[in-house]
């Protein structure tokens, strides 16, 4: 027997779904299998699929600059941290806490410090763009950490989780649940949204200036126009896990300001396959699901990142793809 | 003009002049962990984000030979050496699989080895910091300062292993070597110059100089194993605004900058004086992206 008269004999080998209806059914299991996790999961796991959604959602947003302006930045803890901040000073000073407030408050704090680090960073190039972005978002840091009659110093700061509203229609305060599904309503229109950025005419401007920048700026493109506003849209959606971050634990710590939360967020990316929008959480979700269980084996003493990391290293080595690398191509079609 | 003249003498010339001593030490030993990485970065085109990491390895290779052997030069060459062949083997290990690929994935493999090493000197050697006592207890007097002659000597060696560092690339064979390979790696490797070896040597030599300036380091600060991102983030500005790759250039913006920031910390608390340096990038981005002491490549 040959494959082409089987073919033949199943009348279901003819119904070929078209790439676009085999992408939103893949989707909408995910979705569905993610809406129904916390029911299921116990409410420990169902806290680390959250937290697991806001970092995916900061690795993505960095992944718009990786994957497809071809800039690595180290210092997207800065917009994390600012959008963090940027929450906690609207639900501390606004009483009662509103989280539309804190989401404003968030993104306008991640906006200035994109808009600054974008400004000057953008001048370079490669090797010199990812450190100037470190040692930016160090600068956000210092700040942030002695500046303790702002913003609380080491200690952070600390403050009630908001209700979830909708003007003169709900007000509800949050449960771990529908904690969950506001996380991910918004992780999911964020992922829509990026997306549709990186099929747009601007989207494709800066995959080409990945492929060749000199080139794209001869055809006549504003290559440094391009990259600043890529910057600021990435500072953006990096600000917004910030201030979810903030909304879900309640604190907001110099900690996550520190660059290692920026090398993750590259992990994150490198991990799941840098452009592709869906890896970068996927990576995410690796690398927590990794370090959650090396600690329950080995204790919370156990130095999580040396295996991490090695796994880190050959990965870039042996698998620069990625884990989701393999469906790149068909992601981005 | 009151107020200048106040401000004018309000200003501590005696305290500015121990400051600039301060700012000359410690720019000296920060000028042997820039050259280290500008170096590497000039020859191999690899960002090494382990440098700090190797500082400070090297640091507690020092401390603990020191232990054993009871003797500080002793420790110092025996770290200097041991980082030496360990970052040899790191250079196999991580970045010889990376030749020819995109630079930025050097930059990553080595934050990810950076990484490794902090914690596994974290898991090692524990929280606490390690003190290591000076070589030299003499002590002169700065004004109504005892100044430790140990820290004139420390910016004295740096100094000088620089200056052997500058001979060794001027007049060695695999010096000349090291140059070739700067300047058209292909042309050296159809020369018959072994460039993977050019490469690895390299990268020993500069861990060798990171774990040398660690050990110079250590008895005055401290050893943790959270020192060295703390120096690496110092010597990526002063690599940048010496121009990347231009041992000349690093070593003098090692020297500014960190005078700079002795200046500043009369007025400032020490952890705010770092932004001055990051002032310092800030304006070096905005009017001389290639570096102020930047050759045309």
């Amino acid at each position: 027997m040959t494959t082409a008269p089987l073919d033949k004999a199943m009348p279901l080998g003819k119904v070929r779904l078209s790439h676009t209806a085999t992408f939103w059914i893949v989707f909408g299991i995910v979705m569905a299998a993610l809406i129904v996790a916390p029911l299921v999961l116990p409410p420990f796991w169902r806290g680390f699929l959250t937290e697991i959604l806001i970092w995916g959602l900061l690795a993505m947003s960095s992944d718009l600059l990786i994957g497809y302006t071809g800039m690595v930045s180290f210092g997207h803890s800065a917009f994390f941290g600012l959008g963090m901040y940027g929450a906690a000073a609207a639900l501390i000073v606004v009483s009662p806490p509103n989280l539309w407030l804190a989401v404003l408050f968030g993104l306008f704090g991640a906006a200035a410090a994109a808009a600054f680090v974008a400004y000057f960073s953008t001048r370079l190039r490669d090797i010199y763009f990812a450190i100037t972005t470190l040692i930016f978002s160090q600068i956000f840091y210092v700040i942030i950490f002695t500046w303790t009659s702002v913003t609380g110093g080491e200690n952070g700061l600390i403050f009630d989780q908001p209700h979830f509203t909708i003007p003169f229609l709900v007000n509800v305060p949050f449960n771990s649940t529908t904690m969950h599904w506001f996380v991910l309503a918004v992780v999911t229109a964020s992922y829509l949204i990026l997306r549709r950025i990186t099929r747009s005419p601007f989207g494709m401007v800066l995959q080409s200036i990945r492929e060749n920048e000199a080139r794209t700026r001869a055809i006549g493109y504003p290559v440094e126009r391009y990259k600043i506003v890529s910057v600021m849209l990435s500072g953006l959606f990096a600000g917004l896990a910030g201030v979810l971050y903030a909304v879900q634990k309640e604190f907001a710590a110099p900690d996550f300001v520190y660059f290692l939360t920026s090398g993750e967020a590259v992990i994150y990316n490198v991990m799941g396959g840098i452009g592709t929008l869906v890896g970068p959480i996927v990576g995410a979700g690796f690398f927590q699901l990794l370090r959650q269980l090396l600690s329950q084996w080995f204790g919370d003493q156990f130095p999580y990142l040396i295996p991490l990391g090695i796994i880190f290293v050959a990965i870039i080595i042996f698998l620069p793809q990625g884990l989701l690398g393999f469906a790149r191509r068909w992601l981005n079609r | 003009m009151g107020a200048i003249v106040e401000f004018l003498h309000s200003i501590p010339i005696d305290l500015l002049i121990i400051q600039t001593v301060n700012g000359i030490v410690t720019g000296m030993i920060l000028a042997l962990v820039a050259s280290g990485l500008t170096l590497i970065f000039g020859i191999m085109d690899v960002v090494n984000f382990a440098h700090g990491e190797l500082f400070m390895l090297g640091a507690y290779m020092g401390v603990i030979a020191f232990a054993v052997t009871g003797n500080f030069w002793l420790a110092l060459v025996l770290a200097a050496l041991i980082i030496g062949l360990f970052g040899a083997a790191l250079q196999i290990v991580t970045l010889r699989p990376l030749i020819g690929r995109d630079p930025l994935n050097t930059i990553l493999a080595t934050f990810g080895v950076s990484l490794v090493l902090q914690n596994y000197a974290l898991w090692q050697f524990g929280p606490v910091a390690r003190k290591m006592s000076e070589p030299i207890g003499a002590e002169f007097t700065l004004f109504y300062l005892q100044y430790p002659w140990y820290r004139i000597v420390i910016a004295v060696l740096s100094g000088a292993i620089i200056g052997a560092l500058w001979l060794f690339l001027k007049f060695s064979k695999f010096g000349v070597w090291i140059r070739a390979t700067t300047q058209d790696r292909v042309m050296a490797q159809a020369m018959g110059i072994p460039v993977p070896l050019v490469y690895t040597g390299v990268f020993a030599l500069g861990a060798a100089m990171a774990a040398a300036s660690g050990v110079l380091f250590a008895p005055f600060g401290g050893v943790d194993s959270s020192m060295g991102l703390q120096w690496v983030l110092e010597a990526f500005i002063v690599v940048v605004v010496g121009g990347m790759g231009n041992l000349a250039g690093s070593i003098v913006a090692a020297i500014f900058i960190s005078l700079l920031e002795a200046y500043a910390a009369v007025w400032l608390n020490p952890s705010q004086a770092v932004i001055v340096s990051f002032v310092v990038l800030i304006l070096t981005l905005l009017f001389r992206p290639t570096g102020l002491f930047a050759t045309p490549k």
